[in-house]
């Protein structure tokens, strides 16, 4: 049968109803393609740039008292916890902790997980004498083990705590959290996974357990699950009356 | 003013002293670092030539902590991890080396240059992983009680145990 | 005026090399608790994570605070004019340096890496004041140095002024930023307060002369050298000030915190609560460092008693090194205010008062930064001329007021 000029009529019909569809499904899921890119984007040779800063945001309801998920996990990660035979508990290092807080007045019992909060403005990074105490422009605070001297000034200035002296020798150190005699450290953010687009052991391991109570992410992106969280439900810092616009912000306090 | 003699006696007794060291160590041909794990070949480069490495690892080395640690730039050229995953190689015993032994890599090279070395007060010496020391055995298990009880076993211990098991 | 007549001292005596070989022992046992420390690492000590900075801190602060106050006593003669301490002058730029070179002993062998010292005075945070203190550190070295010159080389004479003007301002700013290592400190309810600085600079000025008093007794009465009343008296007066300054700062600055609430806890502490710091702080430094030292110097049967004069000055140290026990070891041991008006626990020993015990290595390397800078001045004065022939008071001023 010869083609008549109905079917011929229908054939142009049916192209250009493919082609406009296949324009539309383009256009919409292009967006999506481009924007995974931008997001997704540290590769190895990249440097930590200021167009980002990675912030955490605690809810301490969902936190309970006796879990240390994220304790556990910051210490597979990073190699601390173990180790330090010859120091006393007091003098052995710990990146993060859980802390209770009781209220006297009401008796009101809370639980969170305290660590460096990576301060906008970190007292340890001003007071440090030769600047191993120093701040990534993405604003991971961490210490510069290299030229470290171990005067614990830092450790004086801080208002959480946060930083941990090493007391004795120490061996088989991760590849990803070298750590040594007469230096100090604290938390980095777990900055090796950050590098990597993956979140810190912490909040992994609240995550996998889904306590839900540790979100992860760039405060400077609008589109973030950390930023829209912390518009709609807020989020407080530990010392606020300091003003040191921390990185780490926690609802429910 | 001291006779001719004289001068020609402490001349002789000067290079003496100063050749003393030199013909003590005669016939030393420097230090003999261990292999590393793969031997470089069209697939695999050499990180750099070994002249240029002999002259300038601790400055690659220097350069790239601080790209690293300050920039985050994680790239394995010229990264420490990458250096010690590849050339701390086992013993043939299959016990690694520990820093400061003379077969260990760097200090194969520092030991005999009396170069202190700085990097491992808080790097491992050795590749991630690796260990002198075998896991405990199960200490539930009533035949490994007593070898349990220290919790560790010697190679050669496992060797002993293991003879004429299909290997 | 007669020209004082500088003599370097005989030094021949048994007790001289008997001197000479405790301090040094005592230098020796600095140098064996250091390595002590570290070879293995700091667990050795009392220090931990929670109490930071321990005994060697104290002494190091100590010594470096009183090292810029010894420097008073020239001053005093070439930027103020007061002629009289003239013939002081160079060993008061002799034991600056000294009880200096003592403290920054002690604090750089308690550092974690003290190989890296190099890197602490090559790499400068500028935004630090413990960076700006190396820098302080070393030009007081090079100032006091250069001012000791031009009193002790004729030719220099007339610099002496000029250089011992940059001297008193060097040792303010000193002092200020020693001080100022607490007071910027925001995060501890201890400090954090202005009058660090200016209560720092105070107790410089009494703590350096009460040293420097025993050292001026002591020396004249081992060598047989005299000392008139006059001299001696201008300087028991002059302490008696500057203990009393140092009481009024204290003062000021406790009733200043126990005005506003949010202090009252650490307020409680340390003048209550606290345990061996309030014992430390009541007993040690108000009673034995200021109020007996006070009325030693000022009551009349005891004012002009050289010995018990010796015996103020030894309070006074004693005092202040209590003072400065409370100030720095007290104000970590109070817990940090995370979560004000609430009990706070972990694992880390939040919201509990820390423990501290000093261990043994720790007090023998804070004594060594002593005998470092007292074998210091015995070396110096035997070798060089700095101590006055006589000090009689023909000798010094006759026109003397008794």
């Amino acid at each position: 049968m010869s083609p008549t000029k109905s079917d011929h009529k229908t054939d142009q019909y049916r192209r250009k109803f493919l082609a406009q569809s296949a324009a539309v499904a383009g256009l919409s899921i292009a967006p999506g393609i481009v924007l995974n890119q931008v997001a997704h984007a540290k590769a190895d040779s990249d440097k930590a740039s200021d167009t980002n800063r990675w912030g955490m945001l605690i809810d301490t309801n969902k936190c309970s008292k006796g879990c240390t998920d994220c304790v556990t996990a910051c210490q597979d990660e990073n190699g601390w916890g173990t180790g330090e035979t010859h120091s006393s508990k007091e003098q052995q290092a710990q990146w993060i902790r859980k802390v209770t807080i009781t209220d006297k007045q009401t008796g009101h019992v809370q639980s969170l997980p305290l660590m460096c909060q990576h301060c906008e403005t970190a007292p340890c990074v001003d007071v440090c004498p030769t600047g191993a105490s120093m701040q990534r422009k993405d604003g991971i605070v961490q210490v510069d083990k290299h030229i470290c001297i171990g005067c614990r000034y830092c450790m004086m200035a801080c208002p959480y705590k946060a930083r941990s002296f090493i007391h004795e020798k120490l061996e088989l150190q991760k590849a990803t959290a070298p750590r040594g005699i007469g230096t100090v450290e604290s938390c980095n953010m777990c900055a090796h996974r950050v590098d990597k687009d993956q979140n810190p052991a912490c909040v992994e391991a609240c995550s996998k357990a889904e306590h839900g109570a540790m979100i992860f992410g760039d405060l400077k992106d609008a589109n973030s699950a950390i930023s829209i969280e912390l518009k709609k439900h807020g989020g407080e810092q530990i010392r606020a009356d300091l003003g040191l616009n921390t990185g780490v912000r926690y609802q429910g306090l | 003013m001291m006779s001719l003699r004289q001068f020609a006696k402490h001349l002789v007794v000067l290079v003496g002293l100063t050749a003393l060291p030199m013909i003590s160590n005669a016939g030393d041909l420097g230090p003999v670092p261990p292999k590393a794990k793969t031997k470089a070949s069209e697939k695999t480069e050499c990180v750099e030539p070994i002249s240029e490495m002999r002259k300038n690892h601790m400055s690659f080395l220097k350069h790239k902590r601080d790209e690293t640690m300050r920039e985050g730039v994680r790239t394995k050229t010229h990264s420490l991890t990458e250096c010690i995953d590849c050339h701390v190689t086992p013993k043939k015993n299959g016990e690694f080396a520990r820093i400061g032994d003379s077969e260990h890599f760097c200090s194969s090279c520092h030991n005999y240059a009396a170069v202190n070395v700085d990097c491992f007060d808080c790097h491992s010496d050795l590749p991630e992983g690796a260990s002198n020391k075998l896991h405990s055995l199960n200490k539930k298990n009533p035949h490994h009680k007593e070898l349990a009880a220290n919790g560790s076993l010697t190679k050669e211990t496992l060797n002993v145990l293991t003879e004429g098991d299909n290997k | 005026m007669k020209k004082p007549v500088f003599k370097q001292i005989d030094g021949n005596t048994t007790n001289y090399w008997m001197l000479l070989a405790l301090l040094g022992g005592f230098v020796l046992a600095a140098i064996g608790s250091h390595f002590y420390m570290e070879h293995g690492g700091h667990y050795v000590t009392g220090m931990s994570n929670q109490i930071v900075w321990g005994l060697p801190h104290v002494f190091a602060v100590f010594l470096i605070v009183a090292a810029s106050g010894a420097l008073n006593v020239a001053s005093i003669s070439s930027v103020f004019g007061k002629t009289a301490y003239k013939p002081l002058a160079p060993l008061s730029t002799l034991l600056a340096l000294a009880l200096l070179a003592g403290g920054l002993m002690v604090l750089v062998l308690d550092l974690g890496r003290p190989d890296r010292l190099i890197v602490a005075m090559t790499q400068y945070n500028f935004k630090s004041i413990f960076a700006w203190n190396m820098i302080l550190y070393n030009g007081f070295f090079a100032i006091v140095a250069v001012y000791m010159w031009t009193m002790m080389q004729r030719s220099m004479n007339k610099y002496s002024k000029i250089a011992g003007f940059s001297a008193f301002i060097w040792r303010l700013m000193l002092t200020t930023g020693t001080g100022s290592i607490f007071g910027f400190l925001v995060a501890r309810q201890a400090y954090d307060a202005a009058i660090m600085a200016p209560m720092f600079v105070v107790m410089s000025f009494s703590f350096g002369l009460a040293i420097f008093m025993l050292v001026v007794i002591a020396s004249y009465k081992w060598t047989e050298r005299p000392l008139g009343d006059a001299t001696f008296n201008r300087l028991k007066n002059l302490l008696g000030v500057f203990v009393a300054g140092v009481l009024y700062f204290v003062i000021a600055q406790h009733l200043t915190n126990l005005y506003a609430t949010e202090h009252h806890g650490v307020e409680a502490f340390i003048l209550r609560d606290g345990g061996i710091y309030t014992n430390m702080f009541w007993y040690g430094q108000i009673i034995l460092g200021s109020l007996i030292p006070l009325a030693i110097i000022y009551h009349p049967a005891t004012g002009s008693s050289r010995s018990a004069i010796s015996v103020a000055s030894i309070l006074i140290i004693l005092g202040g090194l209590a003072q400065m026990y409370v100030i720095i070891i007290g104000g970590q041991a109070y817990p940090l205010e995370l979560f004000p008006g609430k009990e706070v626990s972990s694992s880390f020993f939040d919201g509990m008062v820390n423990a501290y015990k000093p261990t043994l290595a720790e007090g023998l390397l804070g004594l060594g930064g002593f005998a470092v800078a007292l074998l210091m001045v015995a070396f110096a004065v035997k070798v060089l001329r700095f101590l006055p022939e006589s000090l009689a008071d023909e000798a010094v001023d006759p026109h003397h007021i008794k």
